[in-house]
């Protein structure tokens, strides 16, 4: 298989061509402060999104990660506020835990109640959002409440060349994904997920525990939902019960859908989800570099979307003539 | 020996899936009555009426969308844009009679872009109005910012306006009005028919010569058309244009079509249990705010609303089905 043939080989070039206009109409764009927002941009959208690709790999879809994102980050906050010595990798360990709860509560109801995805996850993404609320009381959680190892997470990093500092956030992001490349490609309940995707009754009849399957991926999704929101106090120094994660879904999904997810179903990989990621957060900061404003950011995700969406359909119909003649 | 008359019962209230939201309906009168003085004062509660106007017309679109199988998450997001580009107009001069058509003609363009990706491109409902709700809020957005178009003094307050003689407001009959055309469009025209067959089997009804595509462009293009009917009231309710008009409306919408009695995969619902279950949230909402419920909690009470009543729709076909089955059996 050529190279270029792979869907990620379109992504990567979309990437460099952004990048290049970007850094032609403004050389800013170049500059180590400008890399380093695309570098702390793309890490809690590559961990959201990886559950994401699962759940659109299965047919579905989970429009309450900004919510599970905001409930957890506020719950985690509620912890270190009240318990300022407490340990990072406790609060991690909750985070993740109040996520995979309520991904799980998603599962579920889409699994064994047989609620279609959408309006499971619609309920849930109001739901959890007025949970923030009544467990806050609508009161913000600040910078001091914090402990000061989580916010190295973002200022510091393994490795720093040249003013660009690759964050521990990002490091924990791609150690993440390469997980989940691994368990997508080697691992039966991986797979599991693709055969479910690819053709759901031939899966059950093959004897595919396809609810497995199904319910794992909301929980997957809910999890790492649930890291991104420890991460989100991480990098913005604050949980705020209206903003943490609002409208966060639209954005995940775009990055999963640049990235190459085929939105209906059955394929996709982590390495365009990355590279969607990195794309998405490249086009966001070249617009700030060229002073474009960022009431223009929604519109940028929709059309992200649509034309998604617009090469998936037209990719299909190529595939189905092909397979015909 | 099994019970079927506890299973047939079952199944009777499915053909009279209305019965459910009319007697909470019936319910949530007396709860409220008993909480607050206001809620029985029906001038009060006419008035109210007004508020729901736009999520009444939103409601009756959808419910046409999901009967025929499809989902739109994006009205809200058509309502905001129809919204912004008419107040725009208005204050480009442009007479009230033009704007009118052009606000629903812009409405059911953006529907029939709907219609189209999903009828023509293959591509879920979800997945398009998904997009779509990005993208025309994310236009109305990039054309306003945060900024905010005034209407001219003379269109604003149609939701102080009565129907002469009365104490209905002009909302209110005309939300009954175009209710009553849509239910009339939905069991008595070919294209209610229609929408039905395809909702209940895209396949089988494509194979008997019902234009399917043709189907689903028609019901998204009357969403949106109504969606953009809806974005008239709010500019005129409001006195402003802006960009976020009406966000996260379509919660509530969905939740009234399904709690209405609607069967989310399709084929199945009502305009008339649409309505009982706007009422019934209008309700709800109204205690809830009589009662010093804080916005963002009601947002809980009605993301719970809508996944609890498609659970417990799901169980009732459940049992139901069983009892079928059951019968058959026996004979």
């Amino acid at each position: 298989m050529k190279i270029t043939a792979l869907r990620e080989f379109g992504v990567l070039l979309l990437l460099v061509l952004v990048c290049t206009v970007a850094a032609i109409r403004e050389p800013r764009f170049l500059e180590p402060s400008s890399i380093n927002s695309i570098l702390l941009w793309a890490p809690l959208l590559i961990v959201v999104g990886i559950g994401q690709m699962m759940v659109i790999v299965t047919r579905g879809i989970d429009v309450s990660v900004g919510s599970m994102l905001g409930l957890s980050g506020m719950l985690v906050g509620i912890l270190f506020r009240s318990q300022p010595g407490l340990n990072v990798g406790l609060g991690v360990l909750a985070g993740v835990g109040v996520g995979f709860l309520l991904g799980s509560l998603n599962g579920a109801l889409i699994t064994w109640a047989k609620v279609p995805p959408i309006i499971a996850t619609l309920g849930t993404l109001s739901a959890f959002r007025g949970l923030i609320f009544i467990v806050s009381g609508g009161e913000q959680i600040d910078g001091n409440d914090l402990p000061v190892a989580l916010n190295q997470w973002t200022l510091g990093g393994p490795l720093s060349v040249g003013g660009v500092t690759i964050s521990w956030l990002l490091a924990m992001a791609l150690a993440l994904a390469g997980a989940a490349a691994w368990f997508l490609a080697k691992t039966r309940a991986g797979r599991d997920i693709y055969a479910l995707g690819s053709n759901p009754e031939a899966a059950r009849l093959r004897g595919v525990p396809v609810n497995r399957a199904q319910f794992l991926v909301y929980a997957i999704t809910g999890a790492l939902a649930g890291l991104a929101g420890v991460m989100y106090a991480s990098r913005f120094g604050f949980v705020n019960p209206a903003t943490a994660g609002q409208g966060y879904e639209l954005t995940v999904i775009a990055a999963v859908a640049i990235g190459g997810t085929k939105i209906t179903g059955g394929s996709g990989s982590i390495l365009g989800v990355v590279l969607g990621c990195f794309l998405l957060g490249a086009i966001n900061v070249a617009l700030a570099v060229l002073g474009i404003e960022a009431s223009w950011q929604l519109l940028v995700y929709g059309v992200v979307i649509l034309l998604a969406l617009l090469i998936d359909a037209a990719t299909r119909r190529t595939l189905e003539v092909r397979q015909v003649a | 020996m099994p019970r079927p008359g506890v299973r047939s019962r079952c199944g009777r209230l499915h053909k009279h899936r209305e019965l459910i939201p009319a007697v909470l309906v019936v319910v949530a009168f007396i709860v409220g009555s008993m909480q607050s003085r206001f809620f029985l004062d029906s001038r009060y509660l006419l008035d109210s009426s007004t508020l729901y106007a736009e999520a009444g017309l939103l409601a009756l679109g959808m419910t046409l969308v999901i009967i025929s199988g499809n989902i739109d998450l994006s009205v809200a997001s058509t309502l905001a844009l129809v919204a912004v580009v008419s107040a725009n107009l208005l204050d480009a001069g442009w007479g009230l009679p033009a704007v009118v058509v052009a606000a629903l003609a812009l409405g059911a363009l953006l529907g029939c872009i709907n219609g189209c990706l999903v009828a023509y491109a293959g591509i879920p409902s979800f997945m398009v109005t998904v997009g779509t709700l990005a993208l025309y809020r994310g236009v109305a957005q990039a054309m306003l910012g945060a900024e905010s178009v005034k209407m001219p003094s003379e269109l604003i307050g149609i939701d102080m306006k009565y129907v002469p003689g009365t104490v209905v407001p002009v909302s209110l009959a005309g939300l009954i009005v175009i209710a009553t055309v849509c239910g009339l469009v939905l069991n008595r025209s070919v294209l209610g028919h229609w929408v039905r067959a395809v909702g209940t089997n895209e396949k089988a009804s494509f194979y008997s010569g019902v234009p399917t595509a043709g189907v689903k462009v028609a019901v998204f293009a009357i969403a949106g058309m109504l969606a953009g009917l809806a974005a008239l009231h709010i500019d005129s309710r409001l006195g402003v244009a802006r960009f976020d008009h009406a966000r996260g409306l379509e919660v509530d919408v969905i939740t009234a079509v399904v709690l209405g009695g609607t069967s989310i995969f399709g084929g199945k619902g009502s305009v008339l249990g649409t309505m009982l279950a706007l009422l019934l949230i209008a309700l709800i909402r109204t205690g809830m705010g009589v009662a010093n419920v804080k916005a963002e909690y009601q947002l809980a009470v009605i993301g719970s609303l809508l996944v609890i009543t498609v659970v417990a729709t799901n169980l009732g076909e459940r049992l139901a089905s069983r009892g079928r089955v059951k019968m058959r059996t026996q004979k």
